[in-house]
């Protein structure tokens, strides 16, 4: 019968309606900005620069050694690195960004930054309401803005921020063994240990590692 | 649905205007886009009509074009992958893949046994996702507003919120490693996506029964835009457009890249080439793809995902040459890289199937009415991102 095919599919489209009306599951628009769902924890917008403790500025992770400026594929990072040097992440003396900047609108959140790290410094956020009235300054994150806490970074992505920590501290723990060895067996002058990173970073752009007291 | 929308003009000196007075017989050359609805993004097309019947049309494209290519050569190896997922913006994880492919050939890298089943899972996910996004797209074109391609996104939207979990995001998921994968399956992934291939031979169920025999859509579609077997071939198409003109040519069974000799699947074949059987060939080509997704689901093995020598940092490849193709969802997607031995690639080539489909448009219109030409252009399944590179 001529039509058959037409009524068939209006059938379907039927079934559909009416069932929005008895199974919850058939409507599946979430009503954003008042209704939002869970996060999901792979979820990736935009970079952060970790920190540890309370001093955003102390505990930077950052020792600005570029690769991620290099690699960056749109080029949205720009860096200057510090004169003087603090204590880093895992203990030894380093460079530190006297200016990190991020720019929002050319980002386009590959996480390839974070692959490249090998400090564990910049991680992906999750917030992605990044929207702002100034289309300069306000779409260039300065360190300050880009600064996000170690706990932070554990709520967004637990699994992740564990394995971090958990490798963070073993490094930290080989390297104060490292310099306790080295000191006992020269008390008078102890001598920096050569590449104590583990995470093995480009011997060009690595700043020449310094052992600390810790 | 209104096509001839753009301004219009009359062809001031045309030969074929020449001697005619009365205004009858005068040719009118339409500007169809850029910012027309139905060119699936900024498409233009020159159409010379005679009343409603096509009688030239000049495909006019590079609105989108950003020198891909070009800025490939000045990046690294791995800089480029987020850029290919911007190529063909439905199916990212396809053109990460056909990438990988083609660095992993010019570089000589294996890829593990896990990272393997991975890729199958997420490109038959995109196959299955472009298929039923396009024939929403194909149905709205021919005037369906609405229904079918949400029934689509409905199904494409479990897909995305997939990919998210796994790859951190929804479209450009930047996903794929030389030598592997990124990152592992999450937790209690594998068991979200085998509960959403069980939904889905209902949807197909459903999606064929609201259309397949609608006979709006086969008075549209049957002998409209009819691509025969020879000039398929001569004219380098690809794809399902090909095989929907009955050319066995499947890169999965004729290269058997990554891992597809394990799978068992068929390759559907069209019969008369027309636009029903292109959109017919789609919801066979599903059914395939849920078929090969429900074995690698089955089979996915323990291990580990990405080649531990394969270097994030500083990867040279030796100078060389290679060609990576796969079977993408609209067709062949190639990428010929030549290493000079440095970080960037000295040259990199996209061999796009969109562009390479989209060549036989003017061939396929000749003849039929304006209407059809968004109905033919629907068909052809093109993303610009993919045209224009």
């Amino acid at each position: 019968m001529f039509g058959e095919g037409i009524l068939k599919g209006l059938a379907e489209t039927a079934r559909n309606f009416l069932g929005s009306y008895v199974s919850k599951k058939r409507l599946t628009t979430v009503q954003y900005p008042e209704q939002r769902l869970p996060q999901i924890e792979a979820y990736r917008n935009f970079p952060f620069l970790v920190y540890d403790g309370d001093d955003w500025q102390q505990g930077l992770r950052c020792v600005s050694c570029f690769i991620c400026e290099k690699e960056c594929p749109p080029k949205c990072i720009i860096i200057e690195k510090s004169t003087d040097k603090k204590p880093d992440a895992v203990g030894k003396l380093q460079f530190y960004p006297k200016v990190f900047n991020i720019d929002v609108s050319v980002c386009m959140s590959c996480q390839i930054c974070v692959e490249v790290c090998p400090f564990d410094a910049i991680k992906m956020d999750t917030d992605f309401e990044l929207s702002s009235t100034d289309r300069f300054s306000g779409l260039l994150w300065d360190k300050k803005h880009l600064a996000k806490s170690n706990e932070h970074y554990h709520k967004i992505h637990p699994t992740e921020a564990a394995a971090v920590d958990a490798q963070l501290a073993a490094e930290r723990a080989k390297i104060a063994a490292k310099t306790k060895a080295t000191a006992e067996a020269k008390p008078a002058t102890p001598t920096p240990p050569a590449n104590a990173n583990g995470a093995g970073p480009n011997a060009a752009n690595q700043p020449v590692p310094t052992a600390t007291e810790k | 649905m209104s096509t001839a929308t753009e301004p219009v003009r009359i062809l001031p000196q045309s030969p074929a205007n020449s001697g005619s007075d009365s205004g009858e017989g005068q040719l009118l050359e339409v500007s169809m886009g850029p910012q027309h609805p139905s060119t699936h993004g900024v498409f233009r097309m020159d159409v010379v009509l005679d009343g409603e019947r096509v009688v030239r049309l000049k495909p006019v494209f590079g609105y989108l074009h950003r020198n891909h290519e070009k800025i490939a050569e000045h990046e690294t190896y791995l800089g480029s992958m987020p850029y290919t997922d911007r190529l063909d913006y439905i199916c990212s994880l396809t053109n990460n893949w056909a990438y990988a492919l083609a660095v992993e050939k010019l570089a000589g890298i294996q890829v593990p046994e896990r990272a393997e089943y991975i890729r199958i899972i997420t490109a038959e996910m995109t196959r299955f996702l472009n298929h039923a996004a396009l024939i929403g797209f194909l149905t709205q074109d021919m005037g369906a507003s609405g229904t079918p391609l949400m029934y689509a996104f409905r199904e494409r939207e479990t897909i995305l919120d997939l990919f998210e979990s796994l790859t951190g995001a929804r479209m450009m998921c930047n996903y794929m490693r030389f030598g592997g994968c990124r990152v592992d399956l999450p937790a209690g992934w594998l068991d979200q996506a085998k509960k959403f291939a069980a939904t889905l031979p209902r949807f197909l169920e459903e999606f064929e029964r609201l259309l397949a025999t609608n006979e709006i859509l086969m008075a549209r579609t049957q002998g409209v835009g009819v691509l025969s077997k020879e000039f398929a071939v001569n004219a380098g198409v690809t794809g399902p457009v090909l095989r929907a003109s009955g050319v066995n040519y499947d890169v999965r069974k004729v290269d058997k890249y990554g891992i597809y000799d394990r799978f068992a699947f068929k390759v559907p074949l069209g019969e008369h080439g027309d636009t029903y059987d292109r959109y017919m060939i789609r919801l066979l080509e599903m059914r395939e793809s849920l078929k090969i997704l429900n074995q690698a689901l089955r089979d996915i093995p323990e291990g580990p995902i990405v080649d531990p020598k394969t270097k994030i940092r500083g990867f040279k490849p030796k100078p060389g040459e290679a060609y990576g193709r796969i079977e993408a969802p609209k067709g062949e997607l190639g990428f010929y890289l030549i290493s000079d031995g440095t970080a960037n690639p000295y040259r990199y080539r996209v061999r796009s199937s969109c562009m390479m489909n989209l060549t036989v448009l003017e061939d396929l219109c000749i003849g039929h009415n304006v209407a059809d030409v968004v109905v033919i252009l629907g068909s052809i399944d093109i993303v610009m991102g993919e045209v224009d590179r």
